[in-house]
């Protein structure tokens, strides 16, 4: 196949292991168009990027940029023919200065001297392009927020000459507002001719974005066809091979007896004076931009972080309290699922049983803290069981698990030392369609049962379909509250920017588009 | 389990080569000198490993013996006291000083490796100020306890087998063991989980000191007397045997049956290399390569068995 106009054809290309990962892969992209690749987790997206971007070579079957053979054996040579790749997995330097991970490849410089004027002259742009106006170009990558760090990445990516731009999953971690900013540097991007390979789980952003979607499930291609002529529903199908209900039906309605009282929260500027209540059945959802204060208000009230100031009642008590740690929490009947999974909370090299059984290690000792193994296996295989949590065995190591197996396992963790009160932070960030929809009824049902939850997402659509109440936070204020069924994203997103005031131009919240 | 089996092999293999170099290797004579050995360093490895488990690590092991048995020794020959009354104040002393080691570490967040190495100076200085830096004789006042025997295995050597059991059942079959493990693997994800991380690491430094001391204990009944200069680089030895036993340096992984494995083959190279006539300094070249032989080695297991999950997986 010759094709003109193409700027990478790719035939037939093929990744074994011991088994096939990708099989039989065909794909062709042009300058300025944008191609999205579908699937659930472990279907082979991120398997292609890293085959197109050089960080591992294909078994089979054959490339050509710009109509030259295209087979990169590492990430320079990519590279260097244009194709540039921003991972799912962050891996900032943590030390590094934002600066000097823009230009980590290759640092200005005197003699090996580092030229730090230039760094900081010519970061400073860059940024800017990516909306991270507040950011300093001196600041360590550690400062930063797990969003920002995303931007960062994108904005070293495209700093260069580009005419194939590999995404995977760049919106996970970004909220809606910054992944705005981003489509529309993606947009000016396309039309200086960039081609970009796009993967999301969002399916509404694909619809905006992409001009041609492939398919993939299990490693094969079960389709490529132009966004246009392909509805939402029928890509689902085609990604998971049976359907999907994207709505969650919630029978009970909430108390009006109080699990939670927050009174006037303080943790460091991400959290000032934060006060809400939380009902005994009710799910109360916390929006904001990234850097907003949500995931450090959810530390503060369970003891992560230390608070220092106001004080919290769980359910009648009569006197305020804070948490100095997790554990004194627990005890409380609080549970917090973290947002960041790898770092705080798998155990990735130890088996699905001792995952799970973690926080009920107690519970399921006899005396002398001598562990019970039959009751532990017991009561793990049923929440293995329950969940649908999809491994060979309990035994298997957990990171050896798909994102969306390993965020039901940590599920199951909590529900094994059954809360009261539980915290979700981002509890579907990178999570397949399929865990995705599981979770949501998992949670509905949580709070249909009398729990009550604490949601923190991104996704807004998340947080319309599942909360109750939704609770705005901006620049660590609690600006807004908003009650349910039915929620106004736009009155949301203004709230969320309410805090932000005009000097360094902040993007339009009226620009926020949510259907 | 499997790992066990290759370090057994490696043991088998290595005794019948010094054995067919050296005529006098497999005597109960040059055998004796390993099994006299072993009580202290395999009390030290299972100290090591229930440490090295939980990410962290405690090189004042071979200090705390030292101050340990000066306590022991100065209570019994200058003080008079009875042996069990020194032997308690020995093994006081050496969990004393993990209780501090743990302290410090747990109460400012601080590495172990500087803390107790900061702990290995004054400990060390501790020993010499207790004995004024003279050995104590002790005699047969101790020396009776090394002599016990039972089928032919001397007490000192059940007491050090049936420590490296207990450790090995805590580490598998005790909510103790399970957390060390958990912290070595993801320490902030076992303190979001509710358990008290600090508590734990606490108990594991109090554990390898008293296991210091009770190494102190051993080797004073052996031979008879307390040396301040006892155990000098002694824990490099037990790191050494525990990651010859699989350790992972990182933590989340340990045995203490293998790195008493570990002790054992450390041992059988060095007895046998001096039979078969290799010096010194030789023999520390050869010892040093072997460690790093056995890391590589893991290294290369772990990806052979990652290879094999990968075929469960898809």
């Amino acid at each position: 196949m010759t094709d003109g106009g193409a700027l990478l054809v790719a035939k037939g290309l093929e990744k074994r292991y011991d088994v096939p990962v990708i099989e039989g892969v065909d794909l062709d992209l042009r300058p300025g168009e944008c191609h999205a690749l579908v699937g659930e987790n472990g279907a082979g997206k991120t398997t292609l990027v890293k085959i197109l971007s050089g960080l591992t070579p294909a078994s089979g079957g054959a490339m050509t940029l710009d109509g030259a053979p295209y087979r990169p054996t590492d990430r320079t040579e990519a590279t260097a023919r244009g194709v540039r790749t921003v991972l799912q997995e962050l891996v900032a330097v943590e030390t590094l200065t934002v600066a000097e991970s823009l230009f980590l490849e290759q640092w200005p410089h005197h003699w090996g001297w580092i030229d730090r004027e230039a760094l900081a002259r010519e970061s400073r742009p860059l940024l800017d392009r990516v909306g991270l106006q507040q950011v300093a170009p001196g600041q360590p990558m550690a400062s930063l927020g797990i969003g920002q760090r995303q931007l960062v990445e994108i904005a070293a990516a495209i700093h260069r000459p580009c005419r194939l731009l590999l995404l995977d999953e760049p919106t996970a971690a970004l909220t809606d507002a910054e992944a705005e900013r981003l489509f529309e540097m993606l947009g000016e991007l396309q039309a200086q001719g960039t081609a970009l390979l796009y993967i999301s789980h969002r399916l509404e952003e694909i619809r905006r974005l992409a001009n041609r979607v492939t398919v993939l499930r299990d490693g094969r291609q079960v389709a490529s066809k132009p966004t246009d002529a392909v509805s939402t529903e029928e890509l689902i199908r085609l990604m998971v091979g049976r359907t999907v209900a994207e709505a969650v039906t919630r029978t009970t309605p909430s108390s009006d007896r109080p699990a939670l009282r927050v009174r006037g929260l303080e943790a460091g500027p991400a959290v000032q004076n934060i006060s809400f209540d939380l009902h005994w059945g009710e799910v109360l959802g916390f929006a904001g931009l990234v850097g907003a204060g949500r995931s450090e208000t959810m530390r503060a009230v369970y003891g992560a972080d230390t608070a220092v100031g106001g004080e919290l009642r769980v359910d009648d008590d009569e006197d305020g309290q804070r948490f100095a740690s997790p554990r004194q929490a627990v005890k409380r009947g609080i549970a917090m699922l973290g947002e960041d999974r790898h770092r705080q909370g798998l155990l990735g090299s130890l088996p699905v049983r001792v995952n799970v059984a973690l926080a009920s290690l107690g519970r399921l000792a006899r005396r002398f803290g001598w562990m019970d193994r039959t009751a532990e296996q017991t009561a793990v295989d049923a929440l293995i069981h329950r969940l649908r949590v999809k491994c060979t065995s309990a035994e298997q190591p957990i990171d050896r698990l798909s994102g969306g197996n390993q965020q039901k396992s940590l599920i199951a963790r909590w529900l094994l030392r059954e809360p009261r009160i539980l915290i979700f932070d981002e509890p579907t960030r990178g999570i397949d369609a399929g865990a995705r929809a599981e979770i949501h009824q998992l949670l509905a049902g949580l709070a249909d049962s009398g729990s009550a939850v604490l949601l923190v997402s991104s996704d807004l659509r998340e947080l319309t379909t599942l909360s109750d109440r939704i609770a705005v936070l901006s620049k660590g204020r609690l600006v807004a509250t908003f009650k349910g069924p039915t929620f106004d994203p736009e009155a949301i997103m203004t709230a969320a920017f309410s805090s932000h005031v005009a000097p360094s131009a902040p993007p339009s919240p009226g620009r926020a588009d949510h259907a | 389990m499997r790992e066990g089996l290759s370090l057994v092999g490696v043991l088998v293999t290595l005794s019948l080569g010094f054995g067919l170099l050296s005529d006098a290797f497999l005597t109960s004579a040059s055998l004796a000198t390993i099994a006299n050995q072993l009580p202290t360093a395999l009390t030290l490895a299972v100290a090591m490993t229930l440490v090295l488990v939980a990410g962290e690590i405690d090189l004042s092991v071979g200090s705390v013996l030292a101050v340990s048995q000066g306590v022991l020794g100065v209570a019994m020959t200058q003080l008079g006291w009875s042996w069990p009354a020194a032997i308690a104040a020995g093994l006081t002393t050496g969990l004393l000083a993990g209780l501090v080691n743990g302290a410090i570490v747990v109460r400012w967040a601080l590495p172990s490796f500087i803390v107790t190495l900061g702990m290995m100076e004054a400990a060390r200085g501790g020993a010499y100020l207790v004995t004024g830096s003279r050995t104590q004789y002790i005699g047969t006042d101790i020396e009776w306890l090394a002599d016990l025997s039972w089928l032919g295995l001397s007490a000192p050597f059940l007491a050090a087998v049936a420590l490296v059991i207990l450790a090995e059942v805590v580490l598998t079959r005790t909510v103790l063991g399970r957390q060390a493990i958990a912290i070595g693997t993801n320490e902030e994800a076992v303190r979001l989980a509710g358990v008290d991380t600090r508590r734990v690491k606490l108990t594991i430094f109090a554990l390898s000191g008293l296991l210091a001391a009770v190494a102190g204990v051993m080797q004073v009944a052996r031979l008879a007397s307390a040396d301040p200069n006892a155990g000098t680089g002694f824990e490099l030895s037990a790191i050494a045997a525990a990651v010859i036993g699989g350790t992972r340096l990182m933590g989340g992984k340990g045995s203490a049956v293998n790195s008493s494995l570990g002790v054992v083959i450390m041992g059988v190279l060095a007895t046998g290399l001096t039979q078969i006539g290799v010096q010194d300094p030789t023999k520390r070249l050869v010892t040093g390569g072997v460690i790093v032989l056995a890391v590589i080695a893991d290294v290369y297991r772990q990806r052979w068995t990652a290879a094999r999950r990968h075929q469960d997986l898809t």
